[in-house]
C-alpha cells in the first residue's frame, strides 16, 4: 500500500467519524445541554411533571400523594390583552419551555434567544428569530429548531395536526397556541415569520407562533413551517394547563 | 509509507510506542469532535433550518 492509499484510507476513516459524530454525538452532547438549560430556568412549576393516568378522557393523579394542580378556567384569558410580555434576552439566553403533547407527555425543550447556528440552534435545541414578538405578543412568535441530530426538537414537525396544542411556559404565563396550518416553503420566504404570518407589511391583531425547520429530513432544500395561534394564556403559580397532559 | 515510517522514528520500546499511538489517536478523533467537526458542519448547508435572506 501506498502513500495514496494511506492517504484515502485516513480520509475514510475522518468521514466515517464525521458520520458518527453528526448522526450520534451531536444528539447527546446537545440533549445534555438542553437538560441543563430547563434546569436552569427556575420557574414555578416544574418541568417534571407528576404521573398521571387517563381513563375515559378523565384524568386524574397517579401518585395520590403527588396531586395536580390544574389552571382554573377563571383565570384563562383567551385573548392577547393584558399578558405579560418578557423582553427578549441577549443571546443565547433561554426564557422559556415549549410543550408539544403530539409529540410525547414528556415532550419539554427549552426555547433559547436567537438562530445563530452555533451559538443557540446546536447547542440549546430551539432558537427565537430575534426581533420578532415574544410568547404570547401580538404578531408571531417565531421558532427554529433542528429536524435530524443536535438532538433534534422538531424531529416530528411533520406530524403536527390542526387544532393540536403547542404550549409556551415563561416565567410568568402559561400560554396555549393552536396549530392552524403548516406548508413546504423555500428558505429564502421570510414572509412566513412575518408578524402577519405571509402577509409582510400587514398590522397584526393577533399572537401567533411560527415553527420553521429543514424540509426534507437531511436536507435544506425546503424549510417545513407550522403556524399557530394563541388560544389563551394565564399566569404562573396555578398549576398547568390541562393541554400539557395531552388531553386535549 | 508514512505510517511504518512514523513508527519507526516513535522512540522507546513496543509498549511505548502502542502507548505514544493510542494517545495520538485520542488527541486527534477529540479535536475533530470539538472542533473541527462543528465547524465544517456549520458551513455545509444541509442542516440549515431557519429562513432568511
Amino acid at each position: 500500500m501506498g502513500v495514496t492509499g494511506e492517504v484515502l484510507v485516513t480520509a475514510g476513516v475522518i468521514l466515517g467519524l464525521f458520520v458518527v459524530w453528526q448522526l450520534f454525538y451531536t444528539d447527546v452532547l446537545s440533549s445534555r445541554t438542553q437538560n441543563a438549560a430547563l434546569e436552569n430556568m427556575d420557574f414555578v412549576e416544574d418541568f417534571h411533571v407528576p404521573p398521571v393516568t387517563v381513563s375515559g378522557g378523565v384524568f386524574s393523579a397517579a401518585d395520590p400523594d403527588v396531586p395536580i394542580e390544574l389552571i382554573p378556567d377563571e383565570l384563562k384569558v383567551y385573548t392577547p390583552d393584558g399578558a405579560p410580555i418578557a423582553a427578549e434576552p441577549p443571546a443565547p439566553e433561554s426564557f422559556g419551555r415549549l410543550w408539544v403533547p403530539r409529540w410525547g407527555s414528556d415532550y419539554v425543550k427549552p426555547i433559547s434567544q436567537g438562530t445563530d447556528r452555533r451559538i443557540t440552534l446546536d447547542e440549546l435545541g430551539i432558537g427565537h428569530y430575534q426581533g420578532t414578538a415574544m410568547p404570547g405578543e401580538v404578531g408571531n412568535f417565531a421558532i427554529a429548531g433542528h429536524r435530524t441530530t443536535y438532538g433534534k426538537p422538531f424531529a416530528d414537525v411533520d406530524k403536527l395536526a390542526v387544532g393540536d396544542a403547542l404550549i409556551v411556559q415563561t416565567e410568568e404565563a402559561w400560554f396555549v397556541y393552536r396549530v392552524t396550518g403548516s406548508e413546504i416553503v423555500l428558505p429564502h420566504q421570510v414572509e412566513v415569520i412575518a408578524a402577519v404570518p405571509n402577509e409582510p407589511g400587514a398590522t397584526p391583531t393577533e399572537a401567533s407562533i411560527t415553527l420553521t425547520s429543514c424540509h426534507p429530513r437531511f436536507s435544506a432544500a425546503k424549510r417545513f413551517i407550522v403556524h399557530g395561534e394563541l388560544e389563551y394564556w394565564a399566569p404562573t403559580g396555578h398549576g398547568y394547563p390541562e393541554e400539557v397532559f395531552g388531553t386535549s | 509509507m508514512m505510517y511504518p515510517w512514523l513508527w519507526r522514528h516513535l522512540p522507546g520500546p513496543t509498549w511505548a510506542r502502542v502507548t505514544i499511538v493510542v494517545l495520538s489517536v485520542a488527541l486527534v478523533v477529540l479535536s475533530l469532535f470539538e472542533w473541527v467537526f462543528p465547524w465544517v458542519s456549520e458551513m455545509l448547508p444541509y442542516q440549515d433550518q431557519t429562513v432568511g435572506e
